[in-house]
């Protein structure tokens, strides 16, 4: 497959789509929590605002190189997920840079930004930088054993590792996705997801009560805006991963909006309910049980196989 | 008890203006030289466990400070306080850090708001509350706060000061 | 921290290595604060409007009235209907909020939390302490004048305010900086040693770095 280049445009429109669909549902997120909580809660365009608004600060303060790219290098992880996986399922325009082995590359790309957020978080040298950091870096490592294995039982099922061949073997009706075929990889899948989403009860990374808001305090207008992106895109990038990878992608931008929404609600559903892990207490909780039931659902899937 | 306690207390000290307004509360002026020994006496043999403050008060006319020491004995759930006076022109008291290790915040307190000497107390002379304070102390009587404060915090002029009574009277009954 | 850490020393580094820490030129900055010209007319009206509809604010709380403050984050005044947002961080904030009751030993680090803050920024002070010391104008350690040390944009009255004239004070500051008329981090910034020197007033062993970014 030769590269053209009017993919970049449509790389680039599809990037600017999934950014308003992460901010109006991280908008519409709190909007619930908050009606939930009965309280009023922000209205759901909110994030637009405090986004212009943070880059519209007119000072800001560096601490280094690092300090700069830091931001740059989440926002990269962000894109880098975005770019390498094909959003809308037979779509010549929406299958952004997908290739035979998107799967590895989109694994790098997830741990990217913590590493590049980690370094530009410690040149600040606020103490509450380095807690989150080092309390971020201990439970995305933990979060990212299961996730690998979700990946390598999907691959295992079916035989490859291009994204692109996983979601077509997966068309025709709901009984064909990995869901339904394969269950206990879902399940595996979706509690490394959840230790990815920087929600309760794995959001002791931002802990706002006790470290006031982790790697990012000092980050702020033009860095925090960045990251505010960021924010925006990565969860759905990851989302939509999921929704290709085991809830059978999606074939127009309908379904994939809604598909992207209910996966992202569990995530919001299970951190409303459970109280915050301790750092110590979610790494032992991935690897005692996402761990075992990984593996044991990676025998069940390569059984399944032969 | 108390009675018998204040019997004890005076067998072995000279205490004087003994003061028992309830069964449960003691107040006693204890000699300078023997006050730290009545105290530790109160710790070990009585029961008075717990130091619950230290204070001082400035007695300006009479140009003494008296210390409060206020003890409180939890079996019985009593207090007992010592009163200690000490001359204005050269306070210094003996430490009690050795018995109660809080007391040494106290005295810090002390230290830097009427500048009473606590020799040997751990670090007596770190400013506590007030940083690069370079006047006499501030809760002594004769610092007049109102001037430091003119001189200090730019004070807004326009100020009026009402006498509350004459005020609400004012107020609330306007033709009388 | 105290003021010996801020002096130059000697270090040891894990290697058996050694080299000089000077603390003040090596972790803050050195850069005095400057005039931000605010940008074109209509464009710099669409920033106010953002700005002003969100407002992340540091609770500086060194007094009594930093208790009405609580309430104000409640589902009863419903702040986040008001686009009041709290922030944990002075970095991330805009408005630090200053409390009523100012003694002066933490009113003297409030300009620290404001000079972390970025871009135009706006005070909000709370209570009658802030405007003329209040009740405690005669204390040998409550400052008399929040204004004598940083810009005060707008200033809420009560001896304590209550949520509702929180928010009122809020809104009021909205429409300030609608109009344009929220320049305080420039005022600051063009009498910078005119504010210094006040602060330094009060605490008379400076032991901060002159600026703190």
């Amino acid at each position: 497959m030769g590269f053209e280049p009017v993919k970049i445009l449509y790389a680039l429109i599809s990037l600017f789509l999934i950014f308003n669909v992460g901010m109006l549902i991280s908008g519409i997120t709190r909007k619930i929590g908050a009606r939930v909580g009965r309280r009023h809660g922000i209205r759901f365009y909110q994030p637009y605002i405090d986004l212009v608004k943070n880059y519209a600060l007119r000072s800001n303060v560096s601490h280094g190189v690092m300090f700069y790219l830091g931001p740059v290098f989440r926002l990269t992880g962000g894109i880098g997920v975005y770019l390498f996986i094909p959003v809308i399922y037979g779509s010549e325009y929406f299958s952004n840079f997908s290739f035979a082995g998107d799967m590895v590359l989109v694994l790098y790309f997830i741990f990217f930004g913590t590493l590049g957020m980690a370094l530009g978080a410690g040149e600040g040298g606020h103490p509450y930088s380095a807690i989150g950091i080092g309390r971020g870096l201990a439970q995305v490592t933990a979060a990212e054993i299961p996730l690998v294995i979700a990946f390598l039982g999907v691959a295992i099922q079916y035989q490859s590792l291009s994204v692109t061949e996983i979601v077509a073997a997966q068309q025709g009706g709901m009984m064909q996705w990995t869901m339904v075929t394969n269950p206990l990889i879902t399940l595996v899948g979706l509690i490394a997801f959840l230790g990815t989403m920087s929600r309760s009860p794995f959001d002791v990374v931002m802990a706002p009560q006790e470290i006031p808001i982790g790697p990012p305090t000092e980050f702020h207008s033009t860095f925090l805006g960045v990251l505010q992106t960021n924010r925006a895109i990565f969860p759905m990038a990851k989302t939509v991963l999921f929704v290709n990878l085991f809830f059978g992608g999606a074939a127009n931008w309908g379904v994939l909006v809604l598909k992207v929404f209910i996966v992202y609600m569990t995530s919001v559903v299970v951190g409303v309910v459970f109280p915050r892990f301790r750092v110590d207490q979610s790494i032992r909780w991935f690897y005692k049980y996402a761990l075992i039931l990984g593996i044991i659902a990676l025998f069940v899937t390569s059984l399944i196989i032969r | 008890m108390m009675k018998a306690l204040i019997e004890r207390l005076e067998q072995k000290f000279r205490i004087s203006e003994v003061v028992r307004q309830r069964n449960d509360e003691l107040f006693m002026t204890a000699a300078k030289e023997e006050a730290v020994s009545l105290v530790t006496y109160l710790k070990e043999y009585e029961g008075f466990t717990h130091l619950v403050l230290l204070t001082a008060v400035d007695w300006l006319e009479a140009g003494r400070f008296q210390l409060t020491y206020l003890l409180n004995n939890n079996a019985v759930k009593a207090d007992a306080g010592i009163r200690v006076y000490l001359d204005r022109e050269r306070p210094e008291m003996e430490s009690i850090h050795h018995l109660w290790k809080q007391a040494a915040t106290y005295q810090r307190e002390l230290k830097e708001m009427f500048g009473i000497g606590f020799p040997g107390s751990p670090r007596v002379d770190e400013p506590f509350i007030l940083e690069g304070w370079r006047d006499i102390p501030p809760y002594r009587r004769d610092f007049d706060t109102k001037k430091y404060s003119e001189k200090t915090y730019f004070p807004r002029p326009g100020r009026k000061t009402y006498d509350p009574e004459e005020y609400m009277k004012k107020q609330l009954y306007p033709e009388e | 921290m105290t003021k010996k850490d801020l002096d130059k020393r000697k270090v040891t580094g894990p290697d058996g290595e050694k080299f000089e820490v000077d603390p003040l030129r090596d972790y803050f900055c050195q850069e005095r604060p400057r005039v931000h010209d605010p940008a074109r007319r209509i464009w710099e009206g669409f920033l106010n409007w953002a700005r002003s509809e969100s407002l992340w604010i540091l609770g500086y709380g060194t007094g009594c009235g930093a208790i009405e403050m609580r309430p104000l984050m409640t589902p009863r005044f419903t702040p986040n209907k008001h686009r009041i947002q709290w922030r944990p961080t002075p970095w991330q904030s805009n408005v630090p909020s200053s409390a009523a009751i100012c003694p002066s030993r933490p009113q003297a680090r409030g300009p620290g939390s404001y000079e972390q803050m970025q871009g135009p920024k706006y005070v909000v002070a709370l209570g009658s302490c802030t405007i003329n010391g209040g009740m405690y104008w005669d204390s040998y350690n409550t400052i008399n004048r929040l204004d004598k040390y940083l810009p005060v944009d707008v200033y809420i009255t009560g001896c304590m305010p209550r949520p509702e004239s929180l928010l009122a004070g809020f809104e009021k500051l909205k429409t300030l900086i609608r109009e344009g008329r929220g320049e305080g981090q420039n005022l600051y910034a063009k009498h910078f040693d005119e504010y210094k020197a006040n602060q330094k007033k009060i605490i008379r062993d400076w032991d901060m770095p002159d600026y703190n970014w």
